[in-house]
């Protein structure tokens, strides 16, 4: 099992080397976003302070959720998606893989890039390592909850927007929670519960998001 | 009966507004649903009687 | 053939329960008149988590025996859940601006219903998105499962965050905490939307089934009973 996983991440890594393109502009998007608040809202430091949390969470939930479809639309378009399902590995291992290598594409850049988009909202050092932490916990439960909705979405018209409007509400919770370790964390109190909460978040998507991606993923080949 | 009388009752101590405009909304969506579905069904026995006429599946 | 005899006890319970509703149960010493929403707002709300399970629940037994109805009921639900859901979130802000003062707030409870709201619109438009009705059904029941969680968060919500929702009065195992006619009127209420949700459920699912399976000879000599 752990062969044919390595295998996967291997794989989609270095697909995805060979087209950086696609990370970049995520990546430009993550950024691009960010700048947009401060020109909409006005460039008053204190207003910034405060929504910078929820936007640097928000930004970096939407161009998590542009990669998504390209997750298993490649593969299934070579055929690659039916291979592994019909491996000997467990779809679950090999789904957990391929997430676990989109998070290495589309999570951990925009983990990276959030303390300098902070540093445009004037955030002080400590709630910036705050905000890094919550979104290395999180990004990988967006990834979790995406996969599924890319897989259920697999091949079906209206793709791009339907996976948003049905992966959105299930996101909502974590975007709750990863921002608002940073406000309680400005607030002086500690931050401690959110990141229980947001870890225990990160725990059962871990556990339980693999099975049904390799569920919708056989009801959406079939 | 609280009421004074009719008059009171339309006007529900002046939250006539929230009162009567949740219970219009309600009423108006569930007879919505109720009349979607009744010209659903009517379209259904429609096709399935065209089906029929013109010499079934 | 149920559904009109669900549809009659519908009926009849939410007409006894307006009457309870509005002119047994006294007026609140508190909220005035504005607290007669109650009677909707409540059992909407009920529902719209209630409908949610069995949905869930129909999605999930479709999905794991294999069975075409329960897929069917599970679609069959969604609409008027959603309605529900709807229709508490709606009646909610009409009671919250003239007794908390603003139409809106974002806590646990509202945006936790909001949620749910959108999870139906998911679901449905998964499901118009996929033309395989197979493929459609299990889909959605995924979806459906994978939003369950949410349930709880909503029924709970009150308790874990301080919101500016009202705690439950209501609970299964205490007395509640309301007045006796209001809790009447409110039950009683309840059971209407019940009925009302399964007479509508059992309909819709017939023309599904009629829609889906069109071209089998069953339904065929259906159509040649004249109505």
């Amino acid at each position: 099992m752990l062969p044919a996983m390595r295998c996967v991440i291997h794989r989609d890594l270095l697909l995805a080397l060979r087209r950086r393109a696609d990370v970049m502009t995520m990546l430009l998007f993550f950024v691009i976003v960010a700048s947009l608040f401060p020109l909409g809202v006005g460039p008053e430091p204190n207003l910034l302070r405060t929504i910078a949390p929820g936007v640097i969470w928000v930004a970096a939930l939407l161009a998590s959720m542009l990669s998504l479809t390209r997750m298993f639309s490649a593969d299934y378009a070579d055929g690659t998606l039916e291979q592994m399902l019909l491996s000997s590995a467990p779809l679950g291992a090999i789904v957990a893989a391929k997430v676990t290598a989109h998070w290495l594409i589309s999570g951990l850049p925009l983990v990276l890039m959030a303390p300098v988009l902070a540093l445009q909202y004037d955030l002080p050092r400590p709630l910036l390592e705050v905000l890094t932490l919550s979104l290395l916990l999180g990004t990988p439960v967006l990834s979790l909850i995406g996969a599924i909705g890319a897989a259920l979405t697999l091949g079906v018209r209206g793709g791009g927007v339907l996976l948003a409007l049905l992966v959105l509400p299930l996101y909502v919770p974590v975007l709750v929670i990863g921002a608002g370790t940073v406000d309680v964390a400005a607030a002086g109190l500690g931050a401690q519960p959110y990141f229980q909460l947001l870890g225990a978040l990160l725990v059962v998507a871990a556990a339980f998001a693999p099975w049904a991606i390799a569920v919708a993923l056989r009801i959406s080949i079939e | 009966m609280n009421w004074g009388g009719w008059s009171d009752f339309f006007a529900m101590g002046g939250y006539a507004l929230y009162v009567w405009g949740s219970y219009a909304v309600t009423l108006g969506l569930m007879v919505m649903e109720i009349v979607l579905l009744a010209l659903r069904g009517r379209s259904i026995h429609g096709e399935l009687g065209r089906a029929r006429k013109r010499g079934g599946p | 053939m149920l559904a009109p005899w669900f549809g009659v006890l519908a009926a009849a319970f939410c007409a006894a329960g307006l009457y309870i509703g509005f002119f047994i149960a006294p007026t609140d010493h508190q909220q005035g008149e504005a607290y007669r929403i109650i009677f909707i707002h409540v059992p909407a709300a009920w529902m719209s988590m209630f409908l949610y399970l069995v949905m869930a629940f129909w999605a999930g037994v479709g999905l794991m025996f294999n069975t075409r109805l329960s897929g069917m009921m599970a679609s069959a639900l969604a609409p008027t859940g959603a309605l529900f859901t709807f229709i508490a979130l709606w009646t909610g802000s009409l009671w919250g601006k003239p007794t908390w003062g603003t139409w809106w707030v974002w806590d646990a409870r509202l945006t936790s219903e909001l949620i749910l709201l959108f999870l139906y619109f998911g679901f449905m438009a998964l499901q118009a998105a996929i033309d395989e009705p197979r493929r459609a059904d299990r889909a959605g029941a995924v979806l459906a499962l994978t939003g369950v969680v949410n349930i709880p968060i909503i029924y709970f919500s009150v308790r874990w965050w301080n919101t500016l929702h009202q705690g439950a009065s209501v609970s299964l195992t205490s007395a509640p905490t309301m007045a006796a006619t209001m809790f009447a009127g409110m039950v009683v209420m309840a059971f209407g939307f019940w009925f009302y949700s399964i007479a509508t459920a059992l309909a819709r699912a017939r023309c599904i089934i009629l829609e889906r399976e069109r071209a089998t000879d069953w339904v065929a000599d259906y159509a040649r009973v004249p109505k």
